[in-house]
């Protein structure tokens, strides 16, 4: 078994049998604890001496080492009677442990970031070094955020119904925030929620699978090789991964069928009209428009409204747009660099080269602003001419 | 999750309310300055939101590039230079309210008669990758 292999089958296995362990009257942190143990035994032994059961060597070795770590904590002595009771591994529970952990781990009761990181770690499989390096924070601060979060969570009982709309968003997050180290976040976000989609039936999860593979299949066409960012309508459609846009129309169009509607699914239908467009010029920006205005029904979110108006501008030209962005509050996140698009597309050239640059100003991350710079220098150098 | 820089100035922010320099201060009042600076980046490593800590010695020179083949060019110290940087700390939190809240804290640190300096700290965001999703 190559490491590379080993660590793969490791991670789709951590969620069951940390199930397993709570389900034998192990509590989270502890079991959680263990596990993690068990997985870096795992690492060492496996790619020179495979088992022929990875699973069930993984909940022996992680039982044993949960009994070792409560036996030897004399405060908890309590938790020796599970030695005398320790159950043979009996048929598959009733309820989804897998479901069970999403739901402990993005418990409303935890911070955005701390439901990250322990999604991240209980149920992706992931070291606290691998989460500290993807979030760029030392090893022993991310350590305490997660032991800080299974405290949190310490008193929520395990069959408890969760919340799968905290869920969802915590997957969401792990796939649009985060640095590219060594660890792929997107591709994490997408495994996991793959993972939950094997695990509950529901149109949204479905919605927000599709909404990952849909955005991820454009990704190797997002930046420049000098890293610079590369807008949708410039982006070489014949590099997109046509397999994950497939996948994701289907999903899509599956979980639509359903019609119970909701943000994700809003959002993926967006971007499967772009991705179903051979050429910029022939994306359906009226459909477009009509999705927005869908979800601005669902989210209420001004996000979503200053979108509309890039969207609106494209469908009914420049001024409808900045008719459109008349009505939002130019305080919002991107307006100004919205603002700058739609008066070049209107042929107002200085206005916005002048806007260009404030965007850049107020950009929250550097391709951003290296993007809107380049765009009020290209119009400033035509201008000269 | 986002990551902010609170910034200590020697000079150049707006003046403290207890604004006594520190030589005038007694060493017990140093010391429990410097404690409560202390224990506070380790209560913000027990939380999950410490990224780094670092002080900045007054002192600075200014370098430039000075053409191939020659070493570069350095001025300075400048003694009247407005803005002087002391040190900083760096932050992940949830939320912008949540980086002003702790740079609060961080500016109630004790000074002279072991009252809260009320210093100015400056809180500036990073500026983070790129989001995945945009339109």
């Amino acid at each position: 078994m190559t490491a590379q292999l080993t660590e793969a089958l490791l991670r789709s296995l951590t969620p069951s049998v940390l199930g397993i362990l709570v389900r034998r009257g192990a509590d989270f942190a502890a079991a959680e604890d263990a596990v993690q143990d068990a997985l870096v035994e795992a690492i060492r032994v496996w790619p020179a001496d495979p088992p022929r059961d990875p699973k069930g060597w993984l909940v022996s070795v992680a039982w044993r080492r949960f009994l070792d770590a409560t036996r030897a904590d004399a405060a908890r002595r309590r938790r020796e009677d599970l030695v005398d009771e320790e159950p043979a591994p009996g048929p598959v529970p009733a309820v989804d442990d897998t479901l069970q952990l999403y739901f402990l781990c993005a418990h409303p009761s935890l911070t955005p970031s701390s439901a990250v990181a322990l999604t991240l770690r209980a149920v992706g499989g992931l070291t606290t070094r691998q989460i500290a390096q993807a979030y760029l924070v030392p090893e022993a601060t991310m350590a305490q955020r997660i032991s800080r979060a299974k405290r949190t969570v310490s008193g929520v009982r395990f069959d408890q119904p969760g919340d799968l709309a905290t869920v969802l968003r915590v997957l969401y997050l792990v796939f649009n925030e985060g640095y590219s180290g060594d660890i792929d976040l997107a591709a994490e976000a997408i495994r996991l929620t793959r993972q939950l989609a094997a695990s509950i039936d529901h149109p949204e999860v479905a919605g927000l699978l599709a909404l990952m593979l849909l955005h991820h299949a454009r990704r190797a066409t997002r930046t420049a090789p000098d890293g610079s960012l590369v807008p949708l309508a410039e982006q070489d459609r014949g590099r997109w991964d046509t397999e994950s846009i497939a996948e994701g129309v289907e999903l899509l169009q599956a979980a639509l069928a359903r019609d119970r509607l909701g943000e994700f699914q809003a959002q993926a239908a967006i971007a499967a009209l772009h991705a179903d467009a051979p050429t910029a010029e022939e994306t359906d920006w009226v459909q477009i428009v009509e999705w927005y205005d869908e979800l601005a029904r669902l989210t209420d979110s001004p996000v979503v409204r200053l979108n509309r108006a890039v969207a609106v501008g494209e469908a009914d030209g420049p001024r409808a747009g900045l008719a459109a962005l008349a009505a939002l509050d130019d305080s919002l996140p991107r307006h100004t660099a919205v603002a700058a698009y739609l008066h070049e597309r209107d042929g107002d050239l200085a206005r916005a080269a002048r806007l260009y640059a404030e965007a850049a100003q107020k950009a929250p991350n550097l391709a951003e602003r290296d993007h809107l710079t380049r765009q009020a220098a290209r119009l400033n150098t035509r201008r000269r001419r | 999750m986002a990551k902010y820089l609170l910034l200590k100035h020697y000079r150049g922010a707006p003046a403290a309310v207890n604004d006594v320099p520190m030589d005038q201060w007694t060493p017990e009042e140093i010391s429990a300055h410097m404690k409560y600076m202390h224990d506070f980046a380790a209560r913000l490593e027990g939380t999950g939101e410490f990224v780094d800590g670092q002080a900045l010695a007054p002192e600075g020179t200014f370098v430039r590039y000075d053409g191939e083949g020659r070493p570069p060019v350095t001025d300075g110290p400048f003694a009247e230079t407005k803005d002087l940087i002391a040190g900083w700390m760096v932050i992940d939190v949830d939320s912008y309210e949540r980086a002003v809240e702790l740079a609060g804290e961080l500016s109630a640190a004790p000074g002279a008669g072991g009252k809260p300096i009320h210093e100015w700290l400056e809180v500036r965001p990073f500026l983070t990758e790129p989001p995945t999703i945009t339109e």
